[in-house]
């Protein structure tokens, strides 16, 4: 009897397949929106990790001596011996012939973590085997490039060659016992990579060795990680919106079977099937159709992750040079995930359906006037229950720091503002309702309002799913305008150069200073400590360069003429927030030496402390500073000129002289593609929301005979009763959208203002997209229009029989 | 991507190769049955000559100063600590500087009841970074040392020091050096390959363990082996166990067990509670697998039944921690094992040729 009451009950199904799709699709939709979103990640994750260990290494930290001051390998022996675990790494220029070559040498039995080599030696002897001690013992053997090798003059002294496309065009790496050989220099070091696991016990680098100092790992790559993070973070935000939006689709559906089946379950249960089996059979069903919908959804969200992921792939490797594979791994991880969300999903979405069925009287029918007056009360205890969220949100904020409290206020503030959004509407439609002149329109807004009941969770989903619009278009867009801003600051000069030396750098200066198209910017830094963290301080001459880009956040008037005139420092946000400072505070730079802070600008993505000052200032308090670095102003079109004589005048190899102006062209390219990532992640929600209407729109179709044939009997035609529903449709979409903006704001600044910082520490600046909510509106009532006009065609085209049978029976 | 993989491969193959001077295919474990041109081979009859000879034989091609100790915490546990500083010469020659041929390798390890933990250290001689003097002794590698506190060998200081524990201890000498084999010349297969090879079996430790759980005050005995000699095993001896062990009676057994070949060799010294050392003739040693225990997809004897019948000899020798696993560039199992049945006691037990399954 079970089984046949099993088959009974899926019956329903058969006679209305729409519903069966609908509760497929929603489930399916958002499990393969919500499991996108985690392939996405995965997949970028993993990737971040096998680049990590290909070439993140990057980053790690190392030692070099302070400027005047040498590193001999007796300081490399002293450290290590005191406990550092240290790769040592000497680098010069070799001439073989005419020609000259950047030679890097390292220790083979002590490498630096691989991408410092950034290049992979073979060692191949004559017969395809590997034999270390033809590398480390004399001659040795240099690993380069082909296309370098052929540059080799045949006539010259060079040790044996081995090629490999791994190592860059004109640098020549060898073990470090043939490099001081080349370079002449037995006893000397450029830096020593501090590797990863360093013992237990290490005695401090001032006992050793006080005339080295730890340089923190390049910022460029530590802010990589960060702002893919951020990234990250945004899409994960909008998994979870996504998903949210789609399981209102859902609870629609399955009230909706419920509300159809309430005359089988009558007799069912007549039959003697008891309440307990009738519910395990309705679970069965309901999990049945999970893990098809689940199954259907993890499919989707493959094909919506592999068709985005060469964007984001694009996007996240372009622009922080984070190393994605644009293929895509079947990752039991998100598989699961996957699967449990439609199931945890369907059941969130079927159990209110469930109480409803568990505590309805066998043989009542359903009243809908008397449900309006009892759902509107429920929409008070709603509204509590959200203010109540809303206000804990805010408290959380209030009271605590932390990503989690971030996120709380996050979720707090999203749910229960979808909980008090029915009884505004409510309190709308009845002010609207005493507006209302006529007979029409009064019915109008009062049946909007008893409609309210059954769509408040489909306009609960609209609203979620437009505030995430706004929320994190806004995020993204801001974020965009923020990096590009940027982009500018860092790489405002046209050609970045590095020479060999201090006098090369000399002589670059006094040689583009002659020039009057161009102007040279030394690039030259101290490293410090601030409050034992490291702080790096550049000394930089006054230039409108600075003027014009710097992204200042707080500052005192006439900011660059102090700079300039030795009279303030500029730091930057992080080190501003950690320590509190603010503009005319002091700051000491070292045990006797202390400034006026002038301003305070933004560096997104460094960890570390940063702050600028005069250059003349800089090198009369610290001496000598290394002078290698430039960033040279030109008219872009002639930079291209300027580029091939420096190369020529100074020998120096493709990489050391940049052109930014086709880099930035570049990074803002790739960075465009996030927007497709968000803009398909935006019309896919909306999608969902749209459906989750029609869904809610087609349940309330059968509550609503009863209502709507007194009206026809009145004398409305089918027709205007048709229109006047989907004028209904964009009141409400209308009215949720108004509720939906400030809400997106609210969240787009949560993101911003609250979790980034959390996060990552620093502040993303929010900017305001008006022509984007101008059309977000359009696509909100375009959604509800398109939800409303299948139940409003087949009002139109209902046969009047089916309406006079409202009054006949009472279903 | 694959040329990277190139590069780390040539690291590892860098470090795997550290035996072998001439040739890619190592032969026997870590290519110590290679054969040995240009480098010195030992000879019968040579007297050993301390303290010179505590010091490195770079014309020699490889060369150990290799240390184990039984420990018994204040918290009643057992605990073993492994100190070994390999040389391995590229050339059979030394000279100051990074072009020096002379490659140095060091093994820590630390076994308590219920973990292992182990590190490495790599460095090329002639820069300092590690080596060895004779007189006053000091054998070092990076931070590790080993260093004599008094002439000769008989006190010293030993530390080590690793991402995941650390060690410092005292050593005290208890007796003479016993010298293995024939006055040190030790045979190791039935072709005659052989190496200098003596002892000092009986040092009081006393000192401090820094483990993941915190430090703790451990006291016991060790045992120093001093081992050279270009190629020590036959081309066709696969690896070794080892065995040292110390009983209640004072008395002390070295003993190994040769794998490969037409037969497996063994050999050993018995050494009496005064410090009196008496060769084991081949075949008079011999140990038996009782129970294997798998560890890094190898299968590894971890239960021994050793049978030394001249001295009515019938012992389990069973390890503290089964998977005492050194996963160094050369991998191989060496750890604290307990003695019972005929004779009881301590030791330690190192086995090493045993391949991935």
């Amino acid at each position: 009897m079970i089984w046949a009451a099993f088959l009974t009950l899926l019956s329903h199904w058969r006679r209305h397949p729409f519903q069966l799709i609908a509760i497929l699709v929603g489930l399916a939709l958002s499990t393969g929106l919500w499991s996108a979103v985690q392939a996405i990640n995965a997949e970028a994750r993993a990737s971040y990790a096998r680049a990590a260990e290909q070439l993140g290494q990057a980053q790690a930290d190392h030692l070099a001596p302070r400027s005047g001051r040498q590193l001999n390998v007796s300081d490399y022996v002293a450290l290590r011996r005191a406990g550092w675990l240290l790769a040592p790494v000497l680098e010069g220029r070799v001439g073989f012939g005419a020609q000259g070559y950047d030679l890097i040498g390292v220790d083979l039995l002590n490498p630096p973590p691989l991408s410092l080599m950034d290049a992979a030696p073979i060692s191949t002897g004559e017969t395809g085997e590997t034999d270390i001690s033809v590398t480390l013992l004399p001659p040795g053997q240099i690993f380069l490039h082909p296309d370098t090798a052929a540059t080799m003059d045949p006539e010259a002294d060079v040790p044996p060659i081995v090629t490999s496309l791994a190592v860059p065009r004109g640098t020549v790496i060898a073990d470090i016992a043939l490099a001081s050989r080349l370079l002449g220099r037995p006893e000397h070091l450029t830096r020593l990579v501090i590797l990863p696991d360093q013992p237990l016990l290490q005695q401090p680098l001032a006992d050793v060795a006080p005339h080295l100092v730890r340089i923190e790992a390049d910022t460029a790559g530590t802010a990589t990680e960060r702002l893919t993070d951020s990234f990250h973070l945004n899409l994960t935000a909008f998994g979870l919106l996504s998903f949210a939006v789609g399981l209102f689709i859902v609870q629609g559906s399955v009230a909706l079977g419920m509300e159809q089946r309430r005359g089988l379950f009558r007799t069912l249960r007549s039959l003697g099937v008891p309440l307990t089996a009738l519910m395990a059979l309705l679970a069965a069903e309901l999990v049945l159709m999970a893990l098809v919908a689940g199954s259907l959804g993890l499919t989707f969200g493959y094909g919506v992750a592999a068709a985005l992921l060469p964007d984001v792939s694009a996007t996240l490797s372009g622009l922080y040079g984070a190393n994605v594979d644009g293929s895509l791994t079947l990752r039991p991880v998100w598989v699961l995930s996957g699967l449990a969300m439609a199931l945890g999903g369907a059941a969130l979405a079927g159990a209110r359906a469930f109480y409803a069925l568990w505590s309805m009287p066998i043989l009542t029918a359903p009243r809908a006037g008397g449900r309006i007056r009892r759902a509107e009360r429920s929409f008070v205890i709603l509204a509590v229950v959200g203010a109540t969220m809303i206000l804990g949100a805010l408290l959380i904020l209030w009271q605590f720091d932390g990503l989690l409290a971030g996120f709380l206020f996050l979720g707090g503030i999203m749910l229960g503002a979808a909980l008090v959004l029915p009884l505004c509407l409510t309190l709308l439609l009845r002010f609207g309702a005493k507006t209302a002149k006529g007979p029409i329109a009064e019915w109008l807004w009062a049946d909007t309002r008893a409609q309210l009941p059954g769509l408040s969770l489909a306009l609960m989903a609209l609203m979620l799913a437009l505030a995430a619009n706004v929320g994190v278009g806004t995020m993204v867009s801001s974020f965009r305008l923020t990096f590009v801003g940027w982009l500018d600051q860092r790489l405002a000069a046209e050609i970045y150069v590095t020479v060999d030396n201090d006098d090369q750098g000399a002589a670059l200066a006094e040689w583009i200073a002659q020039r009057e198209d161009a102007r040279a910017l030394p690039i030259r830094w101290h490293d410090t400590t601030h409050q034992q963290a490291p702080l790096r301080i550049y000394g930089i001459l006054d230039d409108p360069t600075y003027r014009n880009n710097w992204p200042i956040l707080d500052a005192l008037p006439d900011v660059w003429t102090q700079i300039a005139d030795g009279n303030g420092v500029l730091i930057n946000e992080q080190l501003a927030r950690r320590h509190g400072y603010g503009p005319g505070d002091r700051i000491l730079l070292s045990d006797s030496w202390n400034m006026t802070i002038a301003g305070i600008y933004s560096d997104y993505g460094n960890p570390n402390g940063q702050a600028i000052l005069s250059l003349p200032l800089l090198l009369e308090q610290v001496g000598p500073i290394a002078n290698r670095q430039f960033g040279i102003r030109i008219r872009p079109r002639e930079a291209a000129q300027l580029i091939q004589d420096i190369r020529n005048r100074y020998d120096l190899p493709p990489e050391r002289v940049a052109d930014q102006s086709t880099i930035k062209a570049q990074s803002l390219s790739i960075f465009d593609r996030t927007f497709v990532v968000t803009d398909a992640l935006n019309v896919l929600t909306l999608g969902v929301a749209a459906f989750a209407m029609l869904t809610s729109l087609l349940t309330l179709w059968g509550q609503r005979l009863p209502q709507l044939a007194p009206i026809w009997a009145m004398g409305i035609t089918r027709k205007n009763l048709a229109r006047l529903d989907i004028l209904r449709s964009l009141l409400l979409a209308a009215l949720t959208a108004c509720f939906a903006l400030p809400l997106g704001l609210a969240l787009a600044w949560a993101l911003l203002a609250v979790i980034n910082v959390e996060a990552f520490g620093w502040r993303l600046p929010m900017y305001l997209f008006p022509s984007d909510w101008a059309r977000l509106f359009v696509f909100a009532l375009l959604a509800a229009a398109l939800a409303a006009l299948l139940p409003a065609r087949k009002l139109e085209k209902l046969s009047p029989s089916e309406l006079l049978k409202a009054f006949a029976n009472e279903r | 991507m694959n040329a990277r993989g190139s590069f780390t491969r040539i690291c590892l193959y860098c470090i795997a190769l550290l035996a072998v001077a001439t040739s890619a295919h190592a032969q026997g474990f870590a290519g110590l049955g290679t054969e040995a041109s240009g480098f010195a081979v030992p000879e019968r009859g040579a007297a050993l000559d301390f303290p010179r000879d505590h010091g490195p034989h770079p014309a020699y091609r490889i060369e150990w100063w290799y240390l184990t100790a039984n420990l018994k915490g204040e918290d009643g546990a057992d605990y073993g600590i492994q100190w070994t500083l390999f040389r391995s010469a590229l050339a059979p020659h030394e000279q100051s500087g990074w072009a020096s041929p002379q490659i140095w390798m060091g093994h820590a390890g630390l076994t308590t009841q219920r973990a292992h933990y182990f590190s490495e250290r790599l460095a090329r001689g002639g820069i300092g970074q590690a080596g060895v003097t004779a007189s006053p002794f000091a054998a070092w590698i990076d931070d590790w040392e080993m260093r004599a506190t008094d002439t000769g060998i008989d006190a010293m200081t030993l530390t080590a020091n690793a991402p995941a524990f650390s060690y410092v201890l005292d050593l005290e000498a208890q007796g003479p050096l016993v010298l293995h084999g024939d006055k040190g010349y030790s045979v190791k297969s039935q072709s005659g390959q052989a190496s200098y090879y003596y002892s000092q079996p009986r040092y009081e430790v006393s000192g401090t363990l820094t483990l993941p759980s915190g430090p703790v005050t451990v006291a016991g005995q060790a045992w120093l082996d001093r081992e050279w000699s270009s190629q020590p095993l036959d081309e066709d001896q696969s690896g070794w166990d080892w065995f040292s062990l110390s009983f209640e009676s004072g008395e002390k057994l070295m003993g190994f067990v040769l794998r490969g070949g037409d037969r497996n060799f063994t050999s050993g010294t018995w050494i009496a509670a005064d410090g009196t050392a008496t060769a084991l003739e081949p075949g008079q040693f011999a140990a038996t697998p009782l129970d294997f225990t798998s560890v890094e997809r190898r299968s590894v004897p971890t239960r021994w039944q050793v049978n030394l019948p001249d001295r009515n000899l019938s012992a389990i020798v069973e390890a503290v921690y089964p998977k005492a696993w050194m996963g160094t560039a050369f991998p191989y199992w060496e750890g604290p094992v307990r003695v019972s049945g005929s004779h009881s006691g301590m030791g330690y037990l190192e086995m090493t040729g045993y391949e991935p399954e």
